[in-house]
């Protein structure tokens, strides 16, 4: 029954992504819907991103000024831990936790409600292909404008691993400084924003799909908000296992 | 003009649609009526496409809508104006911009060209200068007006309206009602009806299919109404003592007693 319910899902997903995936009827419409769904999702989520980065870069230089703080390993390793640890999971990981949350409980009660409203129907019955005029604007705009967040968030946490260290007197900003600067591999950068781009395209999509095919009222609505938040989870742990695996 | 052609239509082991074999004409309203159940919005959602029959078949004029590929059944809809009975305005855009997206999706219209047709479809509803109010800000009488300028902007062939008059007043109802028929005579267009109201029936009902249990239990036009010895059309239109001494009154009139 678990095994035909997800059989019957993933394959209604994989069909809905195709139909998404069609030529605009009118470019200038998905242009203009593209931008506005960059500015909800980029511009509306850059303070909870800032905010949360802020606390994750905190929290890790405090947790491992503390776990060094006996040793033998040189203190400026806070500064090159903090970068990494931001860089190879936190900043993606978390901040796509977070967005999926925001925007992906989001999007599924706007589809959702759209279609509630008959929205999509009139839509459809314009002869507009309702899958790509709704999904495809959310998909390029959360592909390109979560990125850039993430990118944000690492460079948030960064600085609030210092402010959390060096303000105190943990360490000297030599220190950090150093300890951001060492042993930096380059490809870990590009592993923060393939992880990005995949999970960015997973939280919109599904929650595009859960809202698309909402069926009932406000309690189904609901739950097709929820099941977005808690599947989105689940997929972005599960896609960074996968992505750890295959790029390291 | 469209037609069915045994139309069937079952959701699990419900069968909703029981083999429908009608047409609904052009120029003038085509109404179904029956009570909550019947299957009047199945009939109308696969009249638009928006089901599948589990058979059967539905024309327009010669073409099956179902034998076609999803890019085709989009050029058929642009073909097709509908009104819902929640209006189904977006929200978030104004009156004017509402009437205007399907010009934005469809045509290459100027913003000039496309702002003087949204003016010309707001007139023809008796709604001018409301372009910049939210759907929000206006009544339901007044959003069923925007509802039907927006399925008249890309002058449609077929017009399909879901309970228009459902929470109207009387007075506001028979002017919706008025307002369909007119541009449905004026633009020669195929409209169908879905309705409750029995003021519709008797004020606009060209070509009238009762529903009962999926079946078309009566057909007629509003003429026949009052003489029909049909159980069913007569359980369903004259459903209170008071309308069935109004009809016995006047059948009495109309055979001079």
């Amino acid at each position: 029954m678990l095994i035909d319910t997800f059989l019957f899902n993933f394959g209604q997903y994989v069909l809905l992504l195709k139909t998404a995936v069609a030529k605009p009827e009118r470019f200038s419409m998905y242009y203009k819907e593209t931008v506005r769904q960059m500015d909800a999702i980029g511009v509306g989520s850059v303070f909870i991103v800032i905010l949360i980065s802020m606390f994750i870069g905190m929290v890790t230089a405090v947790q491992f000024a503390d776990q060094l703080g006996d040793s033998f390993v040189p203190t400026y390793y806070i500064g090159y831990i903090v970068r990494d640890i931001t860089i190879i999971e936190m900043a993606p990981t978390i901040t796509c936790l977070v967005l999926a949350g925001k925007v992906g409980s989001n999007l599924a009660a706007e589809i959702g409600g759209m279609r509630q409203k008959e929205h999509i129907d009139a839509m459809e019955i314009m002869g507009v292909n309702t899958a790509a005029y709704l999904i495809m604007p959310k998909l390029v705009a959360a592909v390109f404008v979560i990125p850039l967040l993430v990118a944000i968030s690492a460079f948030v946490s960064i600085i609030g691993g210092y402010v959390a260290t060096v303000w105190p007197g943990t360490l000297s900003h030599t220190e950090y400084v150093l300890g951001l600067r060492s042993y930096f591999v380059p490809r870990y950068v590009f592993m923060m924003f393939v992880k990005a781009s995949v999970f960015a395209f997973l939280l919109t999509s599904v929650s595009c799909y859960l809202g698309y095919y909402v069926k009932g009222g406000s309690i189904e609505l609901g739950e097709a908000s929820t099941n977005a938040v808690v599947v989105s989870n689940v997929l972005i742990l599960l896609f960074d296992f996968i992505i750890a695996l295959l790029l390291t | 003009m469209i037609r069915t052609i045994n139309i069937e239509k079952s959701f699990g082991d419900n069968q909703v649609l029981k083999g429908i074999t009608t047409e609904f004409y052009d120029g003038r309203p085509n109404l179904i009526i029956g009570a909550s159940g019947a299957g009047k919005t199945v009939l109308l959602k696969l009249l638009i496409g928006l089901f599948t029959p589990t058979s059967g078949q539905v024309m327009y004029d010669d073409i099956n809508i179902f034998d076609l590929n999803k890019k085709e059944l989009r050029q058929i809809r642009m073909t097709i104006g509908m009104l819902f009975q929640g209006n189904a305005l977006f929200d978030s855009m104004t009156v004017g911009e509402n009437i205007q997206f399907p010009m934005d999706m469809f045509t290459r219209r100027t913003l000039k060209e496309k702002r003087m047709r949204v003016d010309q479809c707001l007139e023809m509803v008796n709604m001018e200068g409301i372009n910049n109010r939210y759907p929000s800000e206006v009544s339901g009488g007044m959003q069923k007006r925007v509802g039907i300028a927006r399925a008249m902007v890309l002058e449609p062939k077929y017009l399909f309206c879901d309970e228009p008059n459902s929470g109207l007043d009387p007075q506001t109802s028979i002017l919706i009602d008025e307002l369909i028929c007119d541009l449905t005579i004026r633009n020669n267009i195929t409209t169908v009806i879905n309705t409750h109201d029995m003021n519709s029936v008797m004020g606009i009902g060209d070509n009238i299919l009762l529903m009962k249990n999926g079946h078309v239990a009566w057909r007629g036009d509003k003429s026949q109404v009052l003489e029909s010895d049909n159980e069913t059309l007569e359980d369903f239109i004259f459903a209170s003592p008071f309308l069935r001494r109004l009809r016995e009154d006047a059948l009495k009139l109309r055979h001079g007693e």
